[in-house]
């Protein structure tokens, strides 16, 4: 009884709308860990000081950060690997494809790109933690390291693409997270759709403006 | 006075599932404006007839826009460029003088086409089987208002309820889903006390069928809502997920 009750909830996370609440679930949580991570990365402008301190206490707090590291990766995972099935999956859903296109307002452009803003995210992702995680911290703060990275114009211009792109995913995604868990009621979805777009909008300005910052000021 | 144009049809001819199809070019001349869109591709059909060719097969039944039958795609546009209208009910006064008018069937894995314009939409009446029903004792009719339900409830469900299974949000979707056709039938019975015994495992096994049949995955985009004849919202999808939860989940 027990095994089979377990196997028709398996069944049910493969279903499509099991896959898209995997999807919206671990998209909030990936959303909960931009916020925490904007906060921090703002610390910048308080300075060499506070921000080193911060990484510090970061780094101090041990087995509870790497738990919680080990959680994102998790959650990335399940994120990328669900995203990529159902980009497959829908691809295969209109084998003969329309000879001409157009929109009836639905779609945004946020909503059209979604696989590829967050193909686009998942090589960002990888390159920022081999840039800013994965290096030598023996002979430099975490500080220098990144004044020193952005001191390169390249590297600027990297990461205000790469934040760009995450605003335009985010702005389809956290609405479309909340109508995947059934949360869309007339009174406060315009709400849900206005905060979307804030946002990603403070994401974008907040994140966007610390490598401009850090490259004119050194 | 009527006024009457003259267009330009390139419509997508297909003989059978089994073999290739492409687009057709026929003109279609001294058009009434006050003529349907069906009626204007019934005069194209009767001059086909008249040279020796295959008239174009499409479908329709009611012309009135409330049995689901009819529907095309027309310049990328399931049922026409106007807004909560039917094939059927589109007039020829939305388009003008010289225009061409592309018209391609339904496209989704789960509507292989019979001929034409013609698409097989039994996977949407194996939805409904898996559980778009209630049951009903059968005798004597019951007392009327015996189960009381408030004014706003039955609008709500009535709203869900108009959906006429055109199949025109599988098609508007650009991952050919049809959830909210699901959705709908879902809503209308989720919403209603005489809805409520089945509701255990609806809302699992209509999913499970839409998945099974070769429908794509909802991924939000609205162009359903925005396409849908009888202008359903997409919180009748947002009902369908919570009433998911619950059945795949939490029973
Ligand atoms: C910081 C990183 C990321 C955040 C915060 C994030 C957040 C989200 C959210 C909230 C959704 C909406 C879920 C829903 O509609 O229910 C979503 C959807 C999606 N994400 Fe991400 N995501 C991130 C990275 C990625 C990456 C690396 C990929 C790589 C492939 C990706 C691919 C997708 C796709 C394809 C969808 C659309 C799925 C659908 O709507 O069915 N995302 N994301
Ligand atoms: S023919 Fe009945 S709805 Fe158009």
């Amino acid at each position: 009884m027990q095994s089979k009750k377990m196997r028709w909830t398996a069944s049910m996370f493969w279903s499509s709308i099991g896959k898209k609440l995997l999807m919206a679930l671990t998209g909030f949580c990936l959303c909960g860990f931009l916020i925490t991570h904007l906060f921090g990365n703002l610390l910048l402008y308080s300075g060499k000081e506070t921000f080193n301190a911060y990484s510090e206490r970061l780094n101090s707090l041990g087995l509870i950060s790497r738990f919680i590291e080990l959680g994102l990766l998790f959650f990335a995972v399940i994120h990328v690997i669900i995203g990529a099935i159902l980009f497959f999956q829908n691809l295969k859903a209109r084998p003969v494809q329309y000879i001409v296109n157009k929109r009836a307002g639905g779609r945004t452009i946020g909503s059209a790109t979604m696989p590829y803003t967050g193909f686009l995210l998942l090589t960002f992702v990888i390159f920022h933690l081999i840039n800013f995680h994965f290096t030598d911290k023996t002979y430099a703060t975490i500080y220098q390291i990144v004044s020193s990275t952005f001191t390169k114009p390249g590297y600027v211009t990297i990461y205000i693409a790469a934040i760009f792109i995450t605003a335009i995913h985010i702005r389809h995604g956290f609405w479309s997270a909340f109508q995947t868990i059934g949360a869309n009621h007339p009174k406060y979805m315009p709400v849900i759709r206005v905060i979307s777009i804030l946002f990603s909008i403070i994401l974008g300005i907040g994140f966007g403006s610390i490598p401009i910052y850090m490259s004119l000021t050194g | 006075m009527t006024t009457t144009i003259n267009l330009t049809l390139k419509v997508w001819r297909q003989k059978s599932h089994a073999v290739k199809g492409g687009l057709e070019t026929y003109p279609s001349r001294h058009i009434p404006t006050d003529m349907s869109f069906l009626e204007m591709l019934d005069v194209v059909n009767e001059q086909l007839t008249l040279n020796g060719k295959d008239p174009i097969a499409f479908d329709h039944d009611c012309r009135e826009g409330i049995c689901g039958m009819c529907g095309a795609v027309v310049n990328g546009r399931p049922h026409g460029p106007e807004k909560g209208t039917t094939l059927c009910q589109l007039h020829m006064r939305h388009f003008s003088d010289g225009d061409t008018i592309v018209i391609e069937p339904w496209r989704s894995r789960a509507f292989p086409v019979i001929k034409d314009l013609a698409t097989d939409r039994s996977a949407l009446d194996q939805i409904i089987q898996a559980g778009g029903y209630v049951s009903v004792n059968t005798g004597s009719v019951p007392e009327a208002n015996t189960i009381m339900i408030s004014q706003e409830t039955a609008e709500l469900a009535m709203d869900a309820a108009a959906c006429i299974g055109c199949g025109a949000c599988a098609a508007a979707c650009p991952n050919g889903s049809s959830m909210l056709f699901t959705g709908a039938k879902v809503s209308q019975l989720a919403l209603l006390p005489q809805g409520k015994p089945e509701a255990a495992t609806r809302a699992a096994e209509m999913v499970r069928t839409m998945d099974a049949c070769g429908f794509g995955n909802c991924t939000n985009e609205a162009e359903c809502e925005a396409e849908c004849p009888k202008e359903i919202s997409i919180t009748h999808i947002a009902r369908l997920n919570r009433e998911f939860i619950k059945t795949g989940f939490l029973s």
